[in-house]
């Protein structure tokens, strides 16, 4: 792989995901994109990366895929998941009382271990037992993870990584080696494959997002145009949870820091109308 | 500094289970069976027990019975270690008294997860 193949990459990862993969990065190429290589058959990573200028879909989508990071937990980052049950949801639930209704979006979900995570915290809060309307929506860019969230399949290892051992036997069933998630749970979400970088026409208001651990991926300008696309479609009392390592501090965005409460932001209130005198 | 008790009858094992939980802060001792466990714990009780499942002589589950029923309370945390994960297992497990329930082999991020989850390090 040579330096013009590598910027092609950033290139075309940029265009395609908004992934901003910097010179810094240039290292983790070959291991990443050599599975991508076998499969598709080529002699070396650079072959496979000159291949991409022909726009080849299948194989454009498996680099993007290859290239995302689907690292993740259930319950990851305990103190947002604490802020989202302690403060986000008694807030939501007082307010939605007349309509009963919760929609959440989980934005960059890998392999569903996050929206399966507050379908727990919601299971433990009574809600569907007391008449609410629940839907968790989770997307990822990476088709396999979202395949593999629908599946909703987990190794001793995944489960042992952020589940209480209390929670894993109320929670899930034992397949062989793994563990499967109940219907229960399995029910209150719905997965979808999506890029951050297209429409969000399609999805509802959203009381709750989700965006934790992709947007420090983005370079500036997606990054803004991902948070001002998810402050038009979260209700004007909608909170936006993001990663501990991603403050929205010094964006003018619209949102407004929770109190002691890092990565949790609610939508900033318009300031009110002044009244002219009237002469 | 709080404390753990290593339970387990492989000396590897409990050198590895100590040297990691040193790196989390906790002073430990061990014990190669259920018997010299029960002996530590009466002298002097940890605030957490790794405990081996299959151990000659007393097994972990007789061992947690015994520690239980002359302890009050909860106290102290018990986690029980063993390579099979069955379902049915883990369920003896709970009845039995255990607060978590770890499948070897465990490195240093899944006993902290672990640990988290009863309360005796920070989550992550």
């Amino acid at each position: 792989m040579n330096l013009q193949d590598f910027q092609y990459l950033q290139e075309i990862l940029r265009r395609r995901s908004g992934l901003a993969l910097t010179d810094k990065k240039m290292h983790l190429v070959e291991g990443r994109l050599t599975p991508v290589m076998r499969r598709f058959g080529f002699k070396d990573v650079g072959s496979l990366l000159r291949e991409l200028h022909y726009g080849h879909e299948a194989l454009v989508q498996s680099v993007i895929e290859a290239m995302t990071i689907n690292d993740s937990a259930f319950f990851r980052d305990r103190k947002t998941f604490e802020e989202f049950r302690d403060i986000v949801l008694p807030q939501l639930v007082r307010d939605r009382r007349e309509t009963k209704e919760l929609r959440i979006w989980c934005a960059a979900c890998a392999a569903g271990q996050e929206p399966y995570s507050i379908a727990m915290l919601l299971d433990d809060a009574g809600l569907a037992e007391q008449g609410w309307r629940i839907t968790i929506v989770g997307t990822d860019i990476n088709a396999q993870m979202i395949a593999r969230a629908e599946h909703g399949l987990y190794s001793q290892f995944e489960v042992q990584r952020g589940l209480s051992i209390r929670r894993l036997v109320a929670n899930f069933t034992q397949e062989e080696a793994q563990w499967r998630i109940s219907n229960r749970l399995r029910r209150m979400v719905s997965f979808r494959t999506f890029n951050l970088l297209d429409s969000f026409g399609w999805l509802p208001d959203l009381d709750a997002v989700f965006c934790r651990n992709v947007l420090m991926y983005f370079d500036f300008k997606t990054r803004m145009s991902v948070l001002e696309r998810i402050g038009e479609i979260l209700a004007p009392d909608g909170a936006l949870l993001v990663g501990p390592a991603e403050s929205l501090s010094g964006l003018a965005l619209g949102y407004t820091a929770a109190n002691r409460a890092p990565g949790l932001y609610f939508k900033t209130k318009p300031a009110p109308l002044l009244r002219l005198a009237a002469n | 500094m709080k404390t753990c008790l290593v339970v387990d009858d492989s000396r590897v094992i409990r050198k590895v289970a100590c040297r990691i939980l040193r790196e989390l802060s906790f002073e430990t001792t061990e014990a190669e069976n259920g018997a010299a466990a029960l002996m530590s714990c009466r002298q002097k009780m940890p605030d957490l027990i790794l405990l081996d499942w299959h151990m000659p002589q007393i097994t972990g589950i007789e061992f947690l019975r015994s520690l239980r029923s002359e302890t009050r309370g909860n106290h102290p945390v018990v986690v029980l270690c063993t390579t099979e994960n069955d379902s049915a297992r883990i369920g003896e497990a709970l009845n039995a008294g255990a607060d978590e329930f770890v499948v070897k082999p465990f490195d240093r991020d899944i006993l902290r997860a672990k640990l988290a989850e009863v309360g005796l390090v920070q989550p992550q």
